[in-house]
């Protein structure tokens, strides 16, 4: 929970979007494992079921496919559902509704139908919980026509992005990670976004290298940048913040002024999104002056001991040692 | 018939592969029995209750639906139509009876073979036409073909051929209806095939826990492509799946047009009224392959010698006989509305050859709903 009056963290910031939702959107349900348990979904919902009525927020079946599909057909009824998978890992047990179903429908028959679905997924990793209690796949359904993907790292966008979603007319995979949730800040008031203007945002300016990330990375590449610039180094930092679709306008102008990139992020490098950053980055006629640099998770499966799951995932200082390869020659000169 | 010998890589539960094949061969295998049995059920149907102007109305769409897809078979066998279509003649009866009742505040959604469901809707039969072509006049405005077919002012929510795929989304749609507190409610249609994915089950499951007024629609017509349904599960009778949900359910001859009117109004007032799950299972027989024109394309267990039989228990015959020996229509009646459907969908298939495609331009048009 919040330290003070003023922030808010994550968590906490998920769960005010939900109530403004429920609250002023009569249409909206939210539907999911352990939306009435005191813990499976962090402080991200807590008591919603009391303050809006048991009818709204309904904890579901161990149903992943059938949970999904229903509230897919509640979406084609005329409701704005989010379906809830407390582990990205399980909604893998219901990729057949948001891939084949949901984010193909409005196509294939004929352009006139309304799919506002919004699946939320959340990241739960670390404390040892391996390979199949870890995992974000964001990059696989950002491949996906017709889904937008979402993840927020700050919490106002934690908020305002799932209620931008969860309104948004598509089908919306949003992505929370629970590494996030601590994360404060203070929240201006809500504010109705339209997910379609959505995209990158520069959380940091400055002229010396482009630092991309999105999610837990995108706040990983602040920190990173703060420390950087205690070396001289001024980063210019972005947060994806959307993955499906992708517009980088920004990104580009701020790699052709900063001739360097690295991005990084919480997934796989293969097919990944810092790959479609950089091949997208060369295709517009970017010049990178140092050869751009993806930091991304070891091509395995998420260990469980300890001291190898500390070597798995990203640290911040890999990020600035990463950043400062860079800046070799610069550095020598100085 | 000597006993044969059990292979060791069948499970136990389930008859040896020779038995299973003969029972397949007899269709009488399982607790269905007569059910199954295309020598039994050759009556007519029982017209108490239904005046003529309704048992018209059921000929006619009965007959729509045979003449449409019959139409549509030869154009596929031509190769005018290139995309997958999957035939639905000999189980008219089933569409028509449980669509008989069913009105636009209400959500039905189908699977491949749907062709029927949306005619028994009385949706346009030119939408389906030129849908089947791929054409811009198509009720997806050609983006679905065959497999993706809709009319949502008839009541049709979508058709999609990932089996077991809309079991989920017709509870979905019952929850909305529910929740939107009307009397509506949601109708899954589904084949026997589909009851061996998963999804059934968690769908079941799901509209049982929370009351939600769906009525899951079994067409079994014993056979998932080209196996049988005694190669595939350890019974041929579907509804024991509700029994295991505590879901209400009637196994019914699919192929009586009038009973299965009658049980769906059974269903209907056990959705609208008490707002709970009902499952009718409806036994019937397709007479053309899996996929495409032909009758005999489905390899691996033969059907032509049981086919035979079951074409005497042809849905149209048995309601035109009953409407004749009830006169509800004289014999030149019934021949004039033949004609009359028949000359329908000559010039709606004319129609559709003629019609737009869609421009490349469009291409990327329909992958958002918001404007991008």
């Amino acid at each position: 929970m919040s330290n003070t009056s003023n922030t808010v963290d994550y968590g906490s910031a998920i769960r005010e979007g939900f109530a403004y939702l429920l609250s002023q959107h009569d249409d909206v349900i939210a539907f999911g494992q352990g939306l009435w348990s005191p813990w499976y979904v962090g402080n991200s919902m807590t008591n919603l079921d009391v303050e809006f009525g048991k009818d709204r927020v309904i904890d579901s079946p161990v149903s992943e496919l059938a949970c999904t599909g229903a509230s897919l057909g509640a979406a084609l009824c005329g409701l704005k559902p989010v379906v809830i998978h407390p582990r990205v890992d399980f909604f893998v047990l219901a990729i057949d509704q948001l891939v084949n179903q949901a984010a193909k429908w409005n196509h294939m028959f004929g352009g006139d139908e309304k799919v506002p679905l919004t699946v939320r997924a959340i990241i739960n990793r670390g404390g040892e919980q391996g390979a199949q209690h870890s995992q974000s796949l964001a990059s696989w359904f950002a491949h996906i026509p017709g889904l937008r993907v979402v993840m927020p790292s700050t919490p106002t966008d934690a908020r305002d992005l799932l209620i931008a979603g969860v309104l948004c007319n598509d089908p919306v995979l949003y992505i929370d990670d629970r590494w996030c949730y601590d994360r404060e800040e203070e929240l201006a008031p809500v504010c109705e976004l339209d997910l379609t203007k959505e995209g990158p945002q520069r959380r940091r300016e400055g002229s010396d290298l482009t630092l991309v990330g999105y999610s837990y990375c995108a706040w990983q590449c602040e920190q990173a940048a703060e420390e950087l610039a205690h070396q001289g180094i001024e980063c210019d930092v972005f947060d994806l913040r959307v993955l499906n679709p992708l517009h980088l306008d920004d990104i580009f102008s701020s790699v052709s002024k900063t001739g360097k990139l690295v991005i990084a992020e919480g997934d796989w490098g293969p097919c990944g999104i810092g790959s479609e950053v950089i091949a997208k980055c060369a295709e517009h006629g970017v010049v990178f002056t140092e050869p751009p640099i993806r930091l991304s998770l070891p091509d395995c499966p998420a260990p469980t001991s300890r001291p190898l799951e500390e070597a798995y995932y990203l640290s911040v200082i890999d990020i600035v040692d990463s950043a400062n390869t860079l800046f070799k020659v610069d550095c020598i000169e100085k | 018939m000597n006993t044969p010998t059990p292979s060791t890589s069948r499970p136990e539960s389930l008859a040896p592969e020779n038995a299973v094949i003969e029972i397949a061969k007899s269709g009488t295998h399982g607790t269905l029995g007569a059910l199954a049995d295309p020598s039994s059920h050759a009556h007519v149907c029982d017209l108490t209750g239904f005046i003529p102007a309704d048992t018209r109305r059921m000929l006619e769409r009965m007959i729509r639906i045979r003449l449409a897809e019959e139409c549509i078979a030869m154009h596929v066998k031509s190769g005018e139509i290139k995309c997958p279509c999957h035939l639905g003649i000999g189980q008219e009866a089933t569409a028509v009876g449980t669509c008989f009742r069913l009105s636009n505040k209400d959500r039905c959604f189908g699977a491949h073979r749907s062709h029927s469901h949306y005619l028994a809707l009385n949706a346009p039969l030119d939408g389906l036409m030129c849908e089947v072509l791929g054409k811009e006049d198509g009720c997806s405005k050609g983006m679905g073909g065959s497999m993706h077919i809709i009319s949502k002012e008839h009541g049709l929510y979508g058709t999609v051929p990932i089996v077991g795929a809309t079991i989920p989304i017709a509870v979905g749609a019952g929850l909305a209806l529910k929740h939107a507190k009307t009397d509506g409610v949601a109708v899954s249609f589904l084949g026997d095939g589909a009851c061996e994915e998963g999804v059934f089950h968690e769908s079941l499951n799901l509209a049982s826990a929370h009351n939600v007024p769906v009525i899951f629609v079994v067409e079994n017509n014993l056979f998932s492509s080209h196996l049988h349904i005694s190669l595939r599960q350890p019974d041929d009778r579907i509804a024991r799946f509700a029994e295991a949900h505590h879901i209400k359910h009637q196994t019914i001859d699919g192929n009586d047009v009038t009973h299965v009117t009658k049980v769906m109004d059974t269903a209907l007032k056990k959705a609208r009224e008490e707002r709970k799950p009902f499952l009718i299972e409806a036994v019937t027989y397709r007479w053309r392959g899996h996929v495409g024109h032909r009758e005999d394309n489905d390899v691996g267990v033969a059907r032509s010698k049981d086919l035979a039989i079951w074409k005497q228990r042809d849905p149209i015959k048995r309601l035109s006989e009953s409407i004749l020996a009830e006169n509800h229509m004289t014999k030149d009646e019934v021949e004039t509305l033949w004609d009359e459907i028949r000359n329908e969908v000559t010039c709606s298939w004319e129609n559709a050859e003629t019609a737009d495609f869609p421009k490349h331009s469009s291409l990327l048009d329909r992958v958002w709903c918001s404007s991008e």
